[in-house]
């Protein structure tokens, strides 16, 4: 089963929204997991917050001045909800360490069975910083790592990471187009599978050991 | 009463050598017009102390590109490639710190501790040649306080008194970059003549030296 990589991205954010609940306190990173926010329904109120010092972050604003006072994490303008507020970075980061953020959701060039994730830096070859990654990977409650499968061919849930560590022993749940995994201290448990996939090609996907339980739900797509 | 000058002034503040702290989250509440006279001053060989590199034609990423930067601590460099190129050709120091991580070396400067206890990092780089400790059963990094010669940081309204407001997200590094430097300078987007509201000062005027306008 070929999909496209909007196809992916779709299917991966809309299963990520159904982690999400209301009044949950959500940090998202840049990229495919900014995307999960279009897919939370509209009863479901949660509350995203910004490392660079928002709580209550809107949509994307197209009438804000050229010097931008009220941005995201990756300087675009955006509103404001009804609750937000603002604070500095320490604040910032006391909400994100603290263990005040109920759900993160990062992206992740690979992801093993220890629950290590590592998706800030390729020796040599792609060296742009942690950011507030570790930090938050490490404090908020629950770790979502939202990711492709496969990157190019190459499988990257694998049984050991070989690229430098984000965090060690942090993320709880992977999800992907082709299934959910939680990552419990026995390894990863394959919890869902999407029905467009056989288990057989859920397996040959993935490097590390899956515990495949006798009865596994079809993930929603 | 603070000493109030010209921004033009503010840019001979800051000396070739020295450590400075620059406040801002990419280009939200980036002391700008301060920067762009520490470029034309042509200010060389400074440790920079902050969040990230900026894109290469603003702010921060200026100083950069006009290789006036020997050491930058930071959490970030994606945004700007002319730091990852000087990285490469080994023409910048570059230490990475996690953010969380970052903000606290400066409160505990500013703060007058003798470091920080955080569990970020542990398991990774971040870790390696540094003290640990267990406390309850859980492993912290131990992270020496950070301060500096200069901080220069944003606000968009002060008084007389250096009492500084700080809108929406351009808080960020700016009130504590203002507690862990020898010398900080205030880049004023509006200078009130009345005393700001005290209950709405963001940065209270005592840490502040020198407000720019």
């Amino acid at each position: 089963m070929e999909l496209s990589k909007e196809q992916k991205r779709d299917i991966i954010a809309k299963r990520v929204a159904q982690e999400l609940h209301d009044g949950d306190v959500v940090t998202l990173g840049i990229g495919l997991p900014t995307e999960v926010a279009n897919h939370v329904p509209h009863d479901v109120n949660i509350i995203l917050q910004s490392e660079n010092g928002m709580i209550g972050v809107g949509h994307r604003d197209f009438n804000a001045p050229e010097r931008p006072i009220v941005t995201n994490a990756g300087g675009l303008p955006v509103t404001t909800k009804p609750g937000a507020c603002f604070f500095d970075t320490t604040m910032s980061f006391t909400l994100i360490r603290g263990g005040h953020v109920d759900v993160t959701v990062l992206g992740a060039l690979q992801v093993d069975e220890e629950g290590n994730l590592a998706n800030w830096m390729v020796p040599e070859v792609f060296v742009p910083g942690m950011g507030g990654a570790m930090d938050l990977v490490v404090g908020a409650k629950k770790v979502i790592v939202a990711m492709e499968h496969t990157a190019k061919g190459e499988k990257r849930i694998l049984k050991k990471c070989t690229l430098p560590l984000t965090a060690a022993h942090e993320v709880d749940m992977i999800v992907t187009e082709m299934c959910v995994i939680d990552v419990t201290p026995q390894g990863l448990v394959l919890k869902e599978i999407n029905p467009l996939f056989s288990l057989e090609d859920v397996i040959n996907a993935t490097d590390a050991e899956l515990i495949v339980p006798e009865v596994f739900t079809q993930q929603a797509v | 009463m603070k000493k109030i000058i010209s921004i033009t002034e503010a840019g001979k503040i800051v000396k070739s050598n020295s450590s400075v702290m620059i406040g801002g989250f990419l280009r939200c509440g980036t002391p700008a017009k301060i920067i762009d006279e520490l470029v034309k001053n042509k200010v060389s060989d400074l440790t920079l102390i902050a969040n990230d590199t900026c894109v290469p034609d603003s702010g921060r990423g200026k100083l950069i590109v006009n290789k006036q930067v020997k050491k930058v601590i930071t959490t970030h460099i994606g945004t700007n490639p002319e730091t990852g190129k000087q990285l490469h050709n080994k023409e910048i120091e570059v230490e990475l710190v996690p953010m969380g991580t970052l903000v606290e070396r400066i409160r505990a400067a500013g703060a007058g501790l003798g470091g920080v206890l955080t569990p970020t990092g542990v398991g990774t780089v971040v870790e390696e040649g540094k003290q640990t400790l267990e406390i309850d059963g859980k492993k912290f990094i131990y992270e020496k306080p950070l301060k500096a010669d200069y901080a220069i940081i944003y606000a968009n309204k002060v008084d007389k008194f250096g009492n500084a407001f700080l809108e929406g997200t351009t808080r960020n590094f700016n009130p504590v970059m203002a507690t862990a430097a020898d010398v900080v300078i205030v880049e004023a987007q509006e200078l009130s003549e009345t005393p700001l509201d005290p209950n709405y000062i963001t940065i209270p005027g005592v840490f502040i030296d020198y407000i720019a306008v």
